[in-house]
């Protein structure tokens, strides 16, 4: 039994839980006769939708991540990635290909890439390239675009040079301080405990972060109505704006975007590439994730460039796919 | 939030997850296909929430306040479990443009035989419907309004999640009977075209024999 004291110093956790389920049960009527306005019964559908979606895949990156952190030896990757920075960033941004997810999993991954050594740069080209290369998403795209392969190659090619020129611009500009990861497991832990002590600490931080990624994605979903983009579509500069501001904005997992994006037909051919590379390296879901996992004054400085390299590339292919 | 607070916040929400894949509610939010991997991450979030109650760890592992978010999915799964998409976003969002397939083989034999959709779309518009003339046709869907005051028939088609569902329409001719939401019509190829009114997506059009109202589908999501 825990003493007072120790429940002091632990905060009250399970009391505060025990209350909220008491109060859920009693309210549980009201609360589904709540959810019965056509607009929150959608916003209630997309957001649930959203978080099911993601579940998967956020469980097995934070499990990749616990095994790179605990079971995978600090030297490894200093035998696998190039010694010097520069070249590390391209490598690492290639190895995105093998991780097969979306931008939940390989948020944590990433975290936890560079607690283990990995030079910040080429993590981060990790982070920005693995959701949008990988073969999933690639071959989503394909079936997306059918009879316009250079619609996959330009989004592959775009995805990997928005995660290369990020990395680079790190290792010129960044600061080690703007990244402040939080702490995991004490060290000296045995190598299991240390392991479940990991994923617990990421399902819950980078999940509930990943929550309010949903809650704003459900939001804009339910808000923004069809109508309001059609009336942009016809314009070349604003359409292309529209289409990147809309990628942050609905946070769609990156292998269903190109679906979304093939049903935007009334925007430009390159609106919808600036669709394609901003979405899986910027969105509401990924800006509350780096947020938690890399800490506030990464993200801010971050995001927002990134956002703006992906949407020049973007044009840059965009205007050679034509 | 304490240690044992996120064991709690962690076992539930697997529990919530794998009721989900249980009852087959899941279906209502993702594509089928995703719930192995449902079953797998839920059985992996109950196992970490019961290690965490359980090991002995003698050093503080607080978490911040963000982790209570976690019970929003835990209530949005056990106590709301909202109804999938249906009229309301099929009303306010644009029919999707169907793509041409490479061939239109010939439907299966039976009259009337069920087609899909997407599949009778793109039959008529890109095959001036050759592989559907004279034959009798079933499609199920949920009605929504269409063109100068007529009804189309809608599903909603989603790729991943419900988060990037659109509707897919086909237009009826007739009057449906009243009150109805999810109906079966059965039908013949009509080579009349329309246009979406919010995304201006070309729309193939069904003869209307008969309606009959039904129960919302199991799998309510165009497939």
């Amino acid at each position: 039994m825990v003493s007072v004291d120790q429940a002091r110093r632990s905060g009250f956790g399970v009391e505060i839980l025990a209350a909220i389920l008491i109060i859920l049960v009693a309210v549980r009527d009201p609360l589904a006769g709540l959810v019965s306005g056509a607009r929150l019964q959608t916003w209630t559908t997309v957001f649930v939708s959203v978080l099911v979606q993601a579940v998967p895949f956020l469980v097995f990156g934070v499990v990749l991540s616990a095994v790179i952190a605990v079971f995978v030896p600090r030297t490894f990757w200093a035998r696998v990635l190039p010694s010097h920075p520069a070249l590390a960033v391209p490598a690492a941004g290639l190895a995105g290909v093998i991780l097969p997810g979306c931008e939940c999993g390989s948020v944590p991954i990433a975290g936890s890439l560079i607690r283990r050594g990995v030079t910040p740069a080429a993590a981060l080209a990790f982070l920005l390239a693995a959701p949008a290369i990988n073969p999933i998403v690639l071959a989503a795209t394909a079936v997306a675009f059918p009879g316009q392969p250079e619609m996959v190659a330009a989004r592959a090619a775009a995805g990997l040079v928005v995660a290369v020129l990020m990395g680079w611009l790190w290792l010129r500009i960044g600061r080690p301080e703007w990244i402040r990861l939080p702490r995991t497991h004490d060290d000296g832990e045995p190598r299991w405990r240390a392991f479940w002590s990991s994923c617990r600490h990421d399902i819950v931080h980078a999940g509930g972060f990943l929550v309010v990624g949903a809650a704003a994605a459900a939001t804009i979903n339910v808000l923004v109505p069809d109508a309001w983009l059609q009336r942009l579509a016809g314009h070349p500069v604003l359409g292309v704006l529209a289409l990147a501001v809309l990628a942050v904005l609905l946070s769609i997992c990156s292998e269903a975007d190109a679906f979304v994006a093939a049903s935007l037909s009334p925007f430009s051919l390159t609106a919808r590439l600036v669709f394609l590379v901003v979405g899986p390296t910027v969105d509401l879901k990924l800006i509350a994730m780096q947020a938690g996992v890399f800490g506030r004054r990464f993200m801010v400085r971050f995001a927002p460039v990134t956002f703006v390299a992906a949407v020049v590339v973007g044009v840059g292919f965009g205007a050679v796919l034509r | 939030m304490n240690r044992q607070a996120q064991g709690v916040v962690l076992l539930l929400l697997g529990g919530a997850v794998v009721k989900a894949w249980w009852s087959d509610l899941f279906l209502r939010y993702v594509k089928p296909g995703l719930g192995p991997f449902l079953l797998v991450a839920g059985v992996i979030l109950i196992a970490v929430g019961v290690l965490t109650l359980v090991a002995k760890e003698s050093g503080h592992h607080h978490e911040p306040w963000v982790g209570w978010l976690l019970l929003l999915p835990v209530i949005g799964l056990l106590l709301v479990a909202p109804p999938a998409l249906g009229a309301y976003t099929a009303d306010r969002s644009g029919a999707i443009a169907v793509v041409p397939d490479s061939d239109y083989p010939t439907l299966p034999a039976g009259d009337p035989v069920a087609v899909g959709l997407l599949d009778y779309s793109s039959r008529a518009i890109y095959d001036d419907g050759r592989s559907l003339t004279g034959r009798q046709l079933r499609l199920a869907g949920f009605l929504t309004p269409g063109e100068d005051g007529g009804v189309m028939l809608a599903r909603i088609v989603m790729t991943c999640c419900a988060a990037d569902g659109r509707p897919i329409k086909v237009g009826l001719t007739g009057a449906p009977p009243s009150g109805t939401s999810w109906v079966r019509v059965t039908g013949v190829y009509s080579p009349r075209r329309g246009k979406d009114p919010v995304s201006g997506a070309e729309i193939a059009y069904v003869e209307v024999q008969s309606w009959e109202p039904i129960a919302e589908p199991e799998r309510p999501y165009e497939q």
